[in-house]
């Protein structure tokens, strides 16, 4: 079995390093990506002030009064400082009890948004809330959006290296032939996984190298971490990959299946921006996506430093629901 | 000859299609046996079924006096009709790769040399010729070593040349003692080859024997041909004769009464033929149209 997988491997790897003008194309463009966005949003940030809310505002409190302010709503303390800290929220206010407020002591927009804050109490008449402080380092937009950008080149590999190839070796004859053989469905698809993932894996090595190298960006965690949690993405978006191509005999129809998948995956995962302070529904939406986990995940080691203990449920989760999408394209896949 | 591999009663249905009814034949070992007929006659349908790589609807495929199971695959090689392999692979690793997927293999020397691929062997085998292109997809047939090889329609698409080159691989694989399934399009190749033909039409076999005893039992031992612009103009078509592809042909026991039947109505004879009939006409005679229509 393992020396029909080997051979598979071996020819589907050929193909893909080959193939000079895919291989240049899947290196290319998240590099592309990266600096894109490190140069638009290199400049002054939006002027919007973004302020964290714990607890609900009771009607008639100065918070409803304030404007041109987002105020998004947080669950957890911790989480909610963190974003305080990293300038990613200017300024948490916490009304589960007597009102008080978080403001980072190197922010600008936080100096800002205490000031507007103050003076709404100060209008309304009420008591100013009580103030503490949290310090921390910026976190640049390309830092942040880094794990995002790797994440997504992931998806797309994954899902037309692996689904639209096997839709074109059904269309060409390729599976046909190699139906002739003693090869199992299983092997494969195995072979297919197993190729794709060290492209995977290898190409976002090389990109991550590369971005670090030339834009610093921060890494707190573990390598092996963030290993494990691209090795747990990639499996899960390839199954995903693997489902489309069980059936489907055009690559037309391939195509538009995966385009489907992968553009509200791209815009509801949280890989340009933060979903905090969105719609529920879109929260939801964002919560099914795998894609959402795989740059959660990421951006936890990455920015946050997350150890493998603490990354278990998300990389457990992955690995699941890529191990059931795996077997479920293993008993709809079709040779012809 | 012991049988190799033999179709009982083979029934095959698709949606609105029963395009194999109830077709039986036995294949002996070390034999070429022919499966003809038109596009769409069944013959390909059968074939897959023999393949192992479609089920029957009904009916029974015994290889050895045993049905077929999953070791069936590494006992035969197929060439299929048209197929395509992997990009970027030259014809050296495609052979490897497809070697690596059984458990017995052929010598792969050897192998090269039977299906002349020493020129070509590092070569993208996207930059095949026809000719080369079927003479690696048969060495992957043969990868195996097996003893029972599938080949649909190897030839369609050479030019005569390549053809030809392609019948001497396959005369050189019958001499290994393989049994040979074709299908093909040209009556030549079956003439050539097969040592046994099934004629198929509309899923069912309508006659069946070697080239030779076909033609013998269902044809008369003369066709004689002369082109239709060679009657002068008005004339009627003899009784016995046969309009076809611009030729009048009649079939007969006595070819000089034939040609004196169109000397007496002032045929210009410069282009007649006396031949002994073929598959060719054996063909048209059952099915009334070409194996290529």
């Amino acid at each position: 079995m393992w020396q029909r997988i080997h051979a598979i491997f071996i020819a589907r790897n050929r193909e893909f390093y080959r193939d000079r003008a895919g291989l240049g194309w899947n290196i290319i463009m998240p590099f592309v990506l990266v600096f894109g966005f490190a140069f638009i949003f290199s400049g002054e940030p939006q002027a919007l002030f973004k302020i964290g809310v714990l607890g609900e505002a009771r009607s008639g409190s100065p918070v409803m009064q304030l404007q041109h302010v987002q105020l998004v709503h947080y669950a957890d303390e911790q989480a909610a400082l963190q974003k305080v800290q990293r300038h990613q929220v200017d300024l948490l206010l916490d009304l589960r009890s007597d009102p008080r407020y978080w403001v980072n002591l190197h922010s600008q927009k936080g100096y800002f948004a205490e000031k507007l804050l103050l003076d709404t109490y100060q209008r309304a008449g009420g008591l100013p809330p009580q103030r503490e402080s949290v310090a921390g380092r910026a976190l640049r937009y390309v830092d942040w959006v880094l794990p995002g950008i790797l994440a997504m080149n992931m998806m797309f590999s994954c899902f037309w290296g692996v689904g639209w190839v096997i839709v074109r070796y059904r269309k060409n004859g390729v599976l046909r032939r190699l139906q002739a053989t003693p090869l199992s469905a299983f092997e494969f698809l195995s072979a297919q996984i197993l190729s794709r993932m060290l492209v995977v894996i290898g190409a976002t090595l090389i990109v991550y190298l590369g971005a670090d190298l030339m834009l610093d960006f921060v890494m707190h965690g573990s390598y092996l971490t963030l290993f494990l949690v691209f090795v747990a993405g990639g499996l899960c978006l390839i199954s995903m990959g693997l489902i489309i191509a069980s059936r489907i005999k055009t690559e037309e129809l391939a195509d538009g299946l995966l385009n489907l998948l992968s553009w509200p995956m791209m815009l509801l995962s949280g890989v340009w921006f933060s979903m905090d302070g969105t719609s529920e529904v879109a929260q939801f939406l964002s919560a099914l996506m795998p894609l959402t986990y795989l740059v959660d995940a990421s951006r936890a080691v990455m920015i946050d430093g997350a150890g493998l203990v603490e990354l278990l449920p998300q990389i457990g989760l992955m690995t699941g629901i890529g191990l059931t999408l795996l077997a479920i394209a293993a008993y709809l896949f079709r040779w012809d | 000859m012991p049988i190799h591999i033999q179709a009982i009663d083979l029934e095959k249905q698709f949606p609105g299609v029963r395009a194999v009814d109830g077709i039986s034949f036995e294949v002996t070992r070390g034999s070429c046996f022919g499966l003809l007929g038109p596009n769409g006659a069944g013959k390909t349908t059968t074939l897959e079924m023999l393949e192992g790589i479609s089920q029957p609807t009904s009916g029974q495929i015994l290889y050895q006096g045993g049905s077929l199971d999953r070791s069936y695959r590494e006992l035969i090689g197929i060439q299929f009709q048209s197929t395509a392999l992997q990009d970027f692979q030259t014809v050296r690793e495609a052979l490897t790769m497809f070697a690596s997927l059984y458990r017995n293999t052929a010598n792969i020397d050897e192998l090269i040399q039977l299906c002349r691929l020493e020129e070509i062997l590092d070569r993208d085998t996207r930059k095949l010729s026809g000719g080369q292109r079927q003479r690696l997809l048969l060495a992957i047939a043969l990868v195996n070593d097996p003893q029972l090889v599938f080949l649909d329609e190897p030839t369609t698409g050479l030019d005569p040349q390549a053809r030809r080159n392609f019948w001497g691989l396959i005369e050189n694989v019958l001499r290994r003692g393989k049994t040979v399934v074709l299908t093909t399009h040209y009556m030549e190749e079956a003439q050539q080859l097969c040592d046994y033909i099934v004629i198929v039409d509309k899923g069912r076999i309508i006659a069946r024997g070697t080239p030779d005893d076909l033609v013998d039992e269902h044809l008369a031992p003369f066709v004689v041909r002369l082109p239709i612009h060679a009657l002068p103009a008005g004339t009627t078509i003899p009784a016995t004769a046969e309009e076809r592809n611009g030729f009048i042909e009649i079939f007969t026991d006595d070819s000089e009464q034939a040609v004196m039947q169109l000397q007496a109505l002032q045929a210009d004879l410069h282009e007649l033929k006396v031949e002994k009939p073929n598959l060719e006409d054996l063909f048209l005679q059952l099915t009334g149209h070409g194996l290529r229509n």
